[in-house]
């Protein structure tokens, strides 16, 4: 007991210097945490997509679309046991902060694709029977109160005009990473709908999803896929749902680095904060360290003590952090809508600020432990009076 | 009791407490080498009460350092109870000062954040008595030095005569073979000093306690029984 005592005791000798530098700490953990929350949740996509399944898009790029006809010949391709379609809406709701991810999907073949997404029965039947129906994820839901029976109007943005859906679902995610922020309707009201109103050729898509039977073929199955539309007008490019999401993540590749340098950053500049601290608090008290060794307490417990409350301060600071990255992440989300559908503190980012926070209270110990360590006894006393 | 310059009590065939023969302790500056002890012999034998006196930079507290084993001789030899001291290493006279020294400083050197209790009790935290042997310890040496009632205060509630006295517990606590006293008076006031030598007198007559004590002050080097003089690292009386 006399050690921890000892310590909590010289810890709290300057509050107002403990206060501040436990403040400071709490700051860092925090924004580390959110920082790395940010990271995760863009990536939070790629992280949740399945191994058994494989997009197909226009090697061109996105923005061309598939012929719809391309549906029949992709189910023939040896190893595929489903295919089903989606096309990005891109519609506003109410205004254009409201944002969130919006597809015209092929119906029942799509949602057995997706078995993550989690519909009672009712609600999926009343879904597919009703032609301008749609279903919308819990997270999605709850942002802005709707519930089932509820008109959903959306204003176009690639397809104008104001199109409104009947809310006939509310589907929850299997897993906790199972994004649940997007709006789902049928590929054929839209597709009939532009036919009838605009006179487009219609019968195309953004992408085509397949379900595949062994995830360790995926390789092998994509080189089909596209091996069965090469020379065509429409050439396709198929990859692993991962892949497909990771090509997004891609293009904020350099943004993420640099969120992810601020990150380690922030926890650099309070490691030498809370070293330069430890370093006062050290010198400060050489005289009372040199005391302990005349009395015959070894250098090792002098470095001991200092170990101890620079850990203990970091420690507290970076628990502290760690329950701030929840509000502070949770006000984060309010402020800039659903747009990262996975902005979730993780159990891994609350380990590293953990490990971070213990890395901090070691390191700034390091110095000031073996300087207080090797303080000639003689030396230290003279810094009494 | 007068001091002034007596001889060792040498005689009778007694072994000293201290011995040192051959002592020198030089500083290297850059190339300059500054002597602050010279080939210095003393004995010091068991029972006794000694004041070393010296102008500023005579020598007297690196004498005292080199004694209680806080600092090591350039050359020669201390014993102390027969140990040669400079020999050991530094987690060995670690562990002999927490058993055979007691130290009194000028500034008191309390832990601050530990109350007077603590502070008596911190020499035994190194010790394998148990915590009741610890309180009865303590409790009979906060006694000694009339300060029971003031057991829970912190070092500065207390004034500096009492932080001494504190001091002077704690110096006492594992029963030292030695008790070294730096300038023991001198952050006090006369009054307060009178007290603290009167203490040290007692320890010193009713406890047999050997001390060795630096001081500047003549009136307190009086109440020891021996008196040495340092004058440029070497002993002149």
């Amino acid at each position: 007991m006399f050690i921890p005592l000892l310590v909590l005791r010289n810890a709290f000798r300057h509050k107002l210097r403990t206060a501040l530098t436990i403040l400071g700490i709490v700051v860092a953990i925090a924004a580390f945490g959110l920082l790395r929350t940010l990271v995760d949740a863009w990536y939070a996509g790629a992280n949740a997509s399945s191994s058994a399944r494989l997009v197909t898009r226009s090697a061109v790029s996105l923005v061309f679309p598939l012929p719809l006809s391309y549906a029949q010949k992709i189910r023939q391709v040896p190893g595929i046991t489903g295919v089903a379609w989606a096309n990005w809406f891109g519609g506003v709701y109410v205004n254009e902060r409201n944002f969130f991810p919006q597809f015209a999907i092929s119906g029942a073949g799509y949602l057995d694709i997706y078995p993550e997404f989690i519909l009672s029965e009712g609600e999926r039947k009343a879904f597919l029977a009703d032609r301008t129906g749609a279903i919308a994820g819990r997270k999605l839901a709850d942002k802005f109160g709707w519930k089932v029976g509820d008109q959903i109007p959306l204003r176009g943005t690639i397809y104008p005009g104001t199109w409104t859906f009947n809310l006939r679902g509310i589907y929850d995610g299997a897993e906790p990473s199972t994004d649940t922020s997007t709006f789902f309707f049928h590929y054929d009201y839209l597709n009939e709908t532009v036919k009838q109103r605009y006179g487009r050729a219609g019968d195309s898509t953004g992408v085509f999803v397949e379900s595949i039977v062994h995830p360790e073929d995926a390789a092998d199955v994509s080189q089909a896929i596209d091996a069965t539309f090469k020379n065509s007008l429409a050439e396709t490019l198929t990859e692993t749902e991962k892949a497909f999401q990771l090509g997004f993540v891609a293009m904020s590749e350099a943004i993420l680095g640099a969120i992810q340098a601020v990150s380690y950053i922030v926890i650099v500049i309070i490691m030498a904060v809370m070293a330069n601290t430890m370093a006062m608090t050290a010198r400060e008290r050489y005289g009372e360290y040199a005391t302990l060794k005349a009395l015959g307490f070894g250098n090792g417990f002098v470095a001991l003590l200092i170990f101890f409350e620079s850990l203990g301060i970091a420690l507290v600071g970076g628990l502290l952090g760690i329950a701030l990255t929840f509000p502070v992440s949770h006000a984060f989300v309010e402020t800039i809508g659903s747009l990262l559908s996975g902005f979730r503190v993780s159990q891994q980012t609350m380990v590293i600020q953990l490990a971070a926070a213990i890395a901090i209270g070691v390191v700034a110990a390091v110095v000031p432990a073996w300087r207080a360590a090797r303080v000639r006894i003689v030396d230290g006393l003279r810094a009494i009076g | 009791m007068s001091a002034a310059a007596q001889p060792a009590p040498a005689a009778e065939g007694r072994q000293p407490l201290v011995a040192i023969h051959g002592l020198s302790k030089y500083y290297v500056r850059g190339d300059q080498v500054i002597p602050v002890l010279v080939d210095l012999d003393l004995d010091v034998y068991a029972g006794e009460y000694v004041a070393l006196m010296g102008p500023s930079g005579s020598g007297k507290s690196t004498l005292l350092n080199l004694i209680a084993g806080i600092d090591k001789p350039s050359s020669g030899e201390i014993r102390v109870t027969g140990v040669d001291i400079a020999a050991l290493s530094d987690s060995e006279l670690a562990l002999w000062r927490s058993m055979h020294v007691g130290f009194i400083f000028q500034f008191y050197n309390l832990m601050p954040v530990l109350t007077a209790f603590g502070n008596v009790e911190l020499p035994l935290q190194l010790t394998t008595l148990s915590r009741a042997e610890r309180r009865e310890r303590v409790a009979t040496a906060l006694e000694l030095v009339g300060l029971t009632d003031r057991a829970t205060h912190l070092p500065n509630e207390l004034s500096g005569g009492q932080q001494q006295r504190v001091a002077i517990a704690r110096a006492l606590i594992t029963d030292p073979t030695l008790i070294v006293a730096d300038e023991p008076t001198g952050d006090l006031d006369r009054v307060t000093a009178q007290e603290i030598l009167g203490l040290l007198a007692r320890l010193n007559d009713e406890l047999g306690k050997t001390i060795i004590m630096v001081t500047h002050d003549p009136k307190a080097a009086e109440t020891a029984h021996r008196l040495i003089h340092l004058e440029k690292g070497v002993l002149v009386g």
